[in-house]
C-alpha cells in the first residue's frame, strides 16, 4: 500500500493512500467531532454519509471546508481540526440541527444518553440564533419500537442497519429537503410494514427518535399489586452487559448482583431464561436428532438443515422474506416463550395459583421479545404466556429509579426450580452458543458416549458467517452459524437454491448474538465491547458445575413430572410453535376500477 | 403483521413486468423503470410500487424513497388533461398566481389533484424557459403564453369535447 504524509494540527502522521481525514486524525490521537458517522470496526460496517457535516476541517489550499469522515488524505495534507473557522462552522451547523428539534430533554428517554445532546455540550452550545418551521410528524407507536421523528436529526444510521447490515428493507430516505424523513413505505406504521423489531436501528440512533416501547410502568404496577405473583426471568445476555449501565467495564459478569437487585425490586420468584434455554435444547435438539435419523435411514422427505428458532427478529425475518421455507426451522418456541408457558401451568400449579393472578415478566437483551410476547399463539384464553417484556437498559432504569445501589449489592442465587440452568443455557447468549449447546447434548444422545471435552471452539467467534463440522462418531455433522439478518439471508437463499450442504444451523438477527441486542447498553459502535461480553458468557459457562442442558436436575424433574417426554403430546402443546406466510402477494383484481 | 396483499388487474401486472424486463429487472434502472411505468398509468399508485420492487428485488421503502424524491413523479392520479401553471419568478411577478387561484376557483379541485371525471388535473411548475411569455400555462404538451386570469375559461373550453 502506498504511504502518504499528512499534516494535521501541526503533526505529522503517515498514513496508507485512502485513509480518510477523520481516520489519519485518530491516529494521532486527535478525535474530530461526529455526529451521523458510524464504524462497527470488526462488523465490517462503516456509515460515512458526510451528511450532519459536524466533522468538518480547514484543509489548506481548499476553499470550502471538507468533511473529514468523507474526505480522504493526499499526500502533503495539512489540516486544522480547530481552527476558528471550524469552530464557528460546527456551530452554526449544530445551531441549525437544534432549531428544527424538540427541546424535550428533561423529559427525554435518551437524555444523558443521546448523542445529539452530548454534542450540544461539546461544542458549547448555549444560544440558538436561529428560529425558523420545526418539522412535525405522527409518532409510530408498534409493540416494540417507537418512532418519534420530530427527533430524527437525518444521520441515516437506522438506514443502513436495516437495509445493508439486516437486509430487511423497511426504513428508507423519503421526501428531499426539509420535509426529507427516514421512513417506512408509504409512510406505514412498523407494525404495518415487514419490520423484525431486531432493534438494531435502536441500537444506532443517535437521538430518541428510536427508542424501545417502554414497559417498566406496566411492570411497576404489577410488583405494586398484592394480587398478582410476579414472576422475573432474565436472558442469558443480560448479566453480560447489564454492568456497564453502572460504570462497569465491558465483560463484567453481574449474574448475583441482578438477581439481587429483582429481589430488592420485590419479584415474588427470580428465575433464569437459561432454564428454558436449557428446555429449548431438549426439543430443539431431540428434533435435530429425529430428522437426522430420518435422513440417515434414507426418507428422502425430511427437511434439512434444521435452523433455530430462539430469535423472534429471525422469525419475522423468514415468515417475511422466506414464507416458502417456513417448514425449514425447528418448531420449537424461544427459551422467552417456553419460560411463560411452563412458568404459567407447571409452576403455577405448583404454587397453586391460577394463570391470571400470575405476571411473568422477561428481562431481555431485545426489543424484538417486546414483540414476540404479543404473538396470539403464545397467549391462552387472551392471557399472554409473558405479561411484560423489558430490554437491558429498562432494568438498569429501573433500579437506578428504585434507589438501589447496585454496585455494592451482595450476589445471591436464583430461585428454584426454574432458576437452575447449565452453561450450556448461558451460552445461547452469543452468536454460535445455541448450536453448541444443542451439539453438546446432542452428542451424547446420539453417540451414547460421554462427551469429554464440552468446548467446542470451532462453533465460536465473531465472523459472521461460520461453518464447522463436528464428528458424531463417524457422522460428519455439517453446521452454520449466521448473526446478522444479511448473512442469514445468504444462507437462507443457497437453501432455497438447494444448494445447502449443512444439516444444522444457528440464526441470531443481531450482530454478534444477544448480546449484542437492540435492548442492550450502547456500544456506540465499539466492537470490542461485544468480544468483552463474549468471554463473559464463556465464562460463565465454563465457571458453572454442569454445562450439558439433558443434565440439569430441574428440566429432568420437569419432564418426570409433567412433560413426559421431548416432543411428546404436553411438550409439543407448549413448547412448539407455528410459522406464517407474511410474504407479500399479488393479487390480481378483476377489472372492478373499470365497472364503477 | 399480516401478508400485506397488492390488487393489480392481470393486464396491469403484465405490462408492468415487460417494463421490468425491458431494463433487465436491474436495480439501477429503478428511475427508468418509474418513468416508463409513470407515462403508461399516468402515475405511480402503490401498488405499482410494490410490483417494481419485486421485479427489481429492491425494498419498496426505497422504491418510495425515489418516487417522493423526484418531484416528476406522482402517486396522485393526473387528468387527461393535465394543467400545469408556471409560478416561477418571471410567471409570479405576473401574476401567476390569481391564473393558478382563478383554475382551481372553476375546476374545484386544489393543486396536485384531478377532477373527479378524470379529465382535469391541476399542477405548479417552476420555469418553462419561457419568461418570455409569462405567465405561462401547460395543457398536456400544448403552452399558452400571457396567460390573464379572464382567459382561463377560454383555455378550458378547448378541451369541452375531448
Amino acid at each position: 500500500m502506498e504511504k502518504i504524509k499528512v499534516k494535521i494540527d501541526n503533526r505529522l502522521v503517515e498514513v496508507e493512500k485512502g485513509t480518510t481525514i477523520l481516520e489519519a486524525a485518530r491516529k494521532l490521537d486527535v478525535n474530530i467531532p461526529t455526529l451521523c458517522y458510524m464504524n462497527l470496526g470488526d462488523m465490517d460496517i462503516e456509515h460515512r454519509p458526510g451528511g450532519c457535516r459536524i466533522c468538518v476541517v480547514e484543509v489548506e489550499g481548499r476553499r470550502n471546508l471538507a468533511p473529514s469522515c468523507a474526505t480522504d488524505c493526499h499526500d502533503g495534507m495539512e489540516v486544522k481540526t480547530h481552527s476558528i473557522r471550524v469552530l464557528n462552522a460546527r456551530r452554526t451547523v449544530m445551531e441549525l440541527m437544534l432549531s428544527d428539534h424538540p427541546f424535550e430533554c428533561l423529559t427525554c428517554a435518551k437524555s444523558g444518553k443521546c448523542d445529539l445532546q452530548s454534542m450540544a455540550i461539546k461544542l458549547g452550545i448555549r444560544d440558538i440564533h436561529y428560529q425558523g418551521e420545526k418539522s412535525t410528524y405522527k409518532p409510530d407507536f408498534s409493540p416494540a419500537i417507537l418512532r418519534d421523528m420530530d427527533k430524527c436529526i437525518m444521520c441515516r444510521r437506522c438506514e443502513k442497519m436495516c437495509n445493508e447490515v439486516q437486509t430487511v428493507g423497511v426504513l428508507s430516505g423519503i421526501y428531499r429537503g426539509f420535509e426529507a424523513v427516514v421512513a417506512p413505505a408509504f409512510e406505514r406504521d412498523l407494525d404495518h410494514s415487514e419490520c423484525t423489531y431486531c432493534g438494531q436501528c435502536v441500537a444506532v440512533c443517535p437521538t430518541a427518535a428510536l427508542t424501545e416501547v417502554d414497559h417498566t410502568n406496566q411492570v411497576l404496577r404489577a410488583l405494586a399489586d398484592p394480587a398478582k405473583t410476579v414472576v422475573v426471568q432474565t436472558a442469558p445476555a443480560v448479566r453480560a452487559a447489564l454492568g456497564e449501565e453502572f460504570g462497569m467495564e465491558p465483560g463484567t459478569l453481574v449474574t448475583g448482583k441482578m438477581v439481587a437487585a429483582l429481589r430488592q425490586l420485590e419479584f415474588d420468584y427470580v428465575f433464569d431464561t437459561d432454564f428454558a434455554a436449557d428446555l429449548t435444547i431438549m426439543e430443539e435438539g431431540a428434533e435435530i436428532l429425529g430428522r437426522l435419523g430420518k435422513f440417515l435411514a434414507g426418507d428422502k422427505d425430511v427437511k434439512l438443515p434444521v435452523l433455530t428458532s430462539c430469535c423472534p427478529g429471525w422469525v419475522s425475518f423468514f415468515e417475511y422474506h422466506f414464507p416458502d421455507q417456513r417448514d425449514i426451522p425447528s418448531t420449537a418456541r424461544s427459551p422467552q416463550q417456553m419460560f411463560g408457558a411452563v412458568a404459567k401451568t407447571w409452576f403455577a400449579e405448583k404454587i397453586k395459583k391460577d394463570r391470571k393472578d400470575m405476571v411473568v415478566v422477561s428481562i431481555m437483551p431485545c426489543v424484538a421479545k417486546k414483540y414476540e410476547c404479543t404473538r396470539e399463539e403464545f397467549a391462552t384464553g387472551g392471557n399472554p404466556d409473558v405479561d411484560y417484556s423489558l430490554s437491558t437498559r429498562e432494568l438498569a432504569n429501573l433500579i437506578k429509579r428504585a434507589n438501589i445501589d447496585f454496585n455494592k449489592l451482595p450476589d445471591e442465587d436464583f430461585d428454584g426450580p426454574m432458576g437452575e440452568s447449565t452453561g450450556a443455557g448461558v451460552i445461547f447468549g452469543t452468536t454460535g452458543g445455541v448450536i453448541e449447546a444443542a451439539t453438546r447434548s446432542a452428542y451424547e444422545i446420539y453417540t451414547k458416549k460421554p462427551l469429554d471435552k464440552v468446548d467446542f471452539k470451532q462453533l465460536r467467534g465473531m465472523e459472521g458467517i461460520r461453518e464447522a463440522t463436528v464428528d458424531f462418531n463417524g457422522f460428519p455433522l455439517k453446521i452454520g452459524i449466521a448473526h446478522g439478518l444479511g448473512n442469514a439471508r445468504k444462507l437462507l437463499e443457497n437453501i432455497r437454491a438447494g444448494k445447502s450442504e449443512f444439516h444444522a444451523i444457528e440464526i441470531m438477527a443481531c450482530p454478534g448474538g444477544c448480546i449484542g441486542g437492540g435492548g442492550q447498553p450502547l456500544h456506540h459502535g465499539n466492537s470490542e465491547i461485544l468480544k468483552a461480553r463474549q468471554k463473559a458468557i464463556y465464562r460463565e459457562d465454563s465457571g458453572k458445575p454442569i454445562r450439558k442442558s439433558h443434565e440439569n436436575p430441574s428440566i429432568i424433574k420437569l419432564y418426570e413430572e409433567y412433560l413426559g417426554e421431548p416432543l411428546g403430546e404436553k411438550a409439543h402443546q407448549l413448547l412448539h410453535t407455528r410459522y406464517f406466510d407474511r410474504g407479500r402477494e399479488i393479487v390480481i383484481e378483476a377489472d372492478v376500477k373499470e365497472e364503477q | 403483521m399480516s401478508a400485506i396483499k397488492i390488487k393489480l388487474r392481470e393486464n396491469d401486472l403484465q405490462q408492468l413486468k415487460e417494463v421490468c424486463s425491458s431494463f433487465n429487472n436491474e436495480a439501477g434502472e429503478l428511475i427508468n423503470v418509474l418513468h416508463k411505468a409513470q407515462s403508461i398509468f399516468g402515475y405511480l399508485p402503490a401498488e405499482v410500487q410494490e410490483v417494481i420492487a419485486k421485479e427489481l428485488n429492491v425494498s419498496v421503502a426505497k422504491v418510495y424513497g425515489v418516487v417522493t424524491f423526484y418531484s416528476f413523479f406522482t402517486m396522485v392520479p393526473r387528468g387527461r388533461h393535465p394543467i400545469s401553471i408556471c409560478t416561477g419568478t418571471a410567471c409570479y411577478v405576473r401574476g401567476a398566481e390569481k391564473v393558478l387561484d382563478e383554475f382551481k376557483r372553476i375546476l374545484k379541485v386544489p393543486v396536485g389533484e384531478a377532477t373527479p371525471d378524470g379529465k382535469f388535473s391541476i399542477t405548479g411548475l417552476r420555469c418553462v424557459g419561457a419568461c418570455g411569455l409569462a405567465p405561462v400555462v401547460l395543457v398536456g404538451d400544448k403552452t399558452y403564453g400571457r396567460v390573464a386570469p379572464d382567459g382561463v375559461k377560454e383555455i378550458l373550453k378547448e378541451y369541452e369535447d375531448k
